[in-house]
């Protein structure tokens, strides 16, 4: 019997063949925690009695989520990680580098065929380059720290066929909508998801980390994608590291396998409170929002921003409403600026904020009043989600997001990419 | 291990770790007692103060979905809640609840409402409904869950065997 791409790695990283449901012991790659789980990474890793970490240039600790400090309280914790990091001499990157799960692939610590784990629920995102990439918790993670390797439970596989091609003004946040909203928020749970067909393979690799990034909100273990000559030329440009491109074979097992044409699919939304609650657009287009928000590791790459951009060239943001821009990372910032593309945005009346999580996990930086709709680019939209439970979030694609802001309501995309062409 | 108490049931499906514990406390502090009063407060303001020590929560299925803070057990352990029935959990704060030794049942909690009294039975495997006088079943946990929960979450197993200990 063949194997999918998640037991392909699992069995090279464990050094035996593994099977389904049984559980193996890895070797990790790479491991990183953020300013929300760090902290509670470092105390594990104290009560553990650690006195060393397994490899010090495998492990990444990024200020993300509260970058800059909005109080006393998140300073000192990040003071815990920066002392942590020195004593250690593991990586630290500092309030304004970005967001992590930008940051792990654009610094390349992330390449084809790794292993890797992060205290996050996004870590999956680098799923898009065909890395064995997961979520995990604090305690967990002190355990990897030192010992460099993790426990798993070998996921069964779903193969999610996309066909087609993508109609213009409609992206890859569209498609992670619709196949969460297919798929529902815990159809995948402890699955791998597999993305594949035609439609896959003309997403830029930038598009597909949006769709992996996602995987977790169908409950999935990993949303991997098989690597091309696309993701092998993004990753060597970013990369030292050597990469080890593995596919899943034709015999593998799949628990499901679903195949849906992507060639009429028509910009979504996720309406509040769940992320599977999707609708196509039109049935929520005309809903007033008070805020939109462009960023997060979802879609705060540089395409985001040019795609918002374009929209918002020589138009403005309606008045009484806040359009706020979180670049996920410095780098993408200062291409951003290069390109005229953050020009554009604030001429426009957009805010830019820190590279980091924004106002994403309600932190700081954008939390909506009571009663207030809120349009973002985010990829949860959970009550309270963004610091005020009376507040109602709509997910969409960075486009959505940017025709909104011009109309202070839920707006389709499409016309203003159809205007551009005249 | 044998836990009885008292249910506050949330009848829903998909109760997030937001709704468990707000981003706008548990990024500021990682004393849990402090930020266990806090613990479902989107969901009900004072749930907090209706915690008697021992009782459990009991939810619908995907218990626990969103972040992978592990603040989310943590503060349902540190409020006093002694174990959380659901139909199915979300992975990542399934294996952070077993991690931080807050035992996680899957069961059908559609046989249990708010306020009933239950019996946990950890070894055996089963849940008493003593108000409703009925025996539920639950789902086996895997074996490296089972060996991680007896010895006192995974602070303790890593100290123990200096390392995982798989077989």
């Amino acid at each position: 019997m063949g194997e999918t791409l998640a037991e392909k790695i699992l069995s090279l990283k464990s050094g035996k063949k593994v099977s389904t449901g049984e559980i193996v012991l890895a070797n990790l790659d790479f491991i990183m925690a953020q300013d929300g789980t760090a902290p509670l990474v470092i105390k594990a890793f104290n009560e553990m009695g650690g006195e060393r970490v397994f490899d010090s240039s495998k492990i990444a600790f990024v200020i993300d989520h509260s970058a800059p400090s909005p109080n006393e309280g998140v300073s000192s914790l990040h003071k815990m990680m920066r002392d942590f990091a020195q004593k250690y001499g593991i990586i630290l990157y500092e309030v304004g580098e970005g967001v992590c799960h930008q940051l792990l692939p654009e610094k390349g610590h992330v390449v084809p065929g790794d292993l890797v784990i992060g205290a996050d629920s996004h870590t999956c995102t680098y799923g898009a380059l065909g890395a064995f990439a997961t979520g995990l918790g604090s305690t967990d993670l002190a355990a990897a720290l030192i010992s460099g390797k993790m426990w798993f439970k070998v996921p069964e596989t779903f193969e999610l066929i996309l066909k087609g091609k993508l109609p213009r003004g409609v992206y890859s946040k569209d498609l992670a909508l619709f196949l969460i909203g297919k798929i529902t928020a815990d159809g995948a749970t402890y699955k791998s998801i597999e993305f594949k067909g035609g439609a896959i393979k003309e997403l830029s690799v930038e598009a597909r980390f949006t769709l992996s990034n996602m995987a977790v909100e169908m409950g999935a273990k990993v949303g991997l994608i098989a690597p091309d000559e696309e993701t092998l030329t993004w990753v060597n440009k970013h990369s030292r590291k050597k990469s080890n491109p593995l596919f899943s074979d034709d015999d593998a097992l799949y628990e499901k396998s679903f195949e849906f044409n992507v060639s009429y699919l028509e910009p979504q939304v996720a309406k509040p409170h769940q992320v599977d609650n999707v609708i196509p657009i039109g049935e929520v287009e005309g809903t007033e929002i008070s805020q939109a928000f462009l960023g997060t590791c979802t879609n705060g790459r540089l395409e985001d921003l040019e795609i918002a951009a374009q929209i918002m060239k020589g138009r403005k943001v309606k008045s009484g409403v806040r359009f706020i821009i979180a670049p996920a990372s410095r780098e993408i910032f200062l291409t951003a600026i290069k390109k005229g593309l953050i020009e554009v945005l604030v001429e426009a009346g957009g805010v830019v904020v820190t590279p980091g999580c924004g106002c994403c996990v309600g932190t700081h930086n954008g939390i909506p009043s009571d009663g207030e709709n809120i349009i973002s680019s985010a990829n949860r939209n959970f009550k309270g989600r963004m610091g005020n439970p009376n507040a109602f979030i709509y997910l969409a694609s960075p486009a959505t997001v940017a025709a909104s802001a011009i109309e202070g309501k839920i707006a389709d995309p499409r016309k203003y990419l159809e205007k551009r062409l005249d | 291990m044998v836990l009885k108490g008292k249910v506050h049931k949330f009848n829903i499906d998909d109760l997030n770790t937001d709704y468990i514990i707000s981003g706008r406390y548990k990024f500021k502090t990682i004393d849990m007692k402090e930020l266990s009063q806090h613990l479902m407060e989107d969901l009900d303001e004072s749930f907090y103060q209706k915690i008697k020590p021992g009782d459990f929560i009991v939810a619908g299925k995907n218990f626990g979905c969103g972040s992978s803070r592990e603040q989310a057990p943590l503060v349902i352990k540190f409020a006093g809640i002694s174990a959380v029935l659901a139909k199915s959990f979300a992975r990542i704060f399934f294996r952070n609840a077993i991690n931080t030794g807050l035992p996680v049942i899957e069961c059908d909690t559609d046989q249990i409402e708010n306020g009933d009294e239950i019996e946990v039975n950890l070894e055996e495997g089963q849940v008493k409904n003593i108000t409703k006088n009925l025996i539920l079943s639950i789902k086996p946990l895997p074996q490296m869950m089972i060996k991680i929960l007896n010895d006192g979450g995974l602070v303790e197993h890593f100290k123990k065997y200096k390392g995982f200990k798989i077989d």
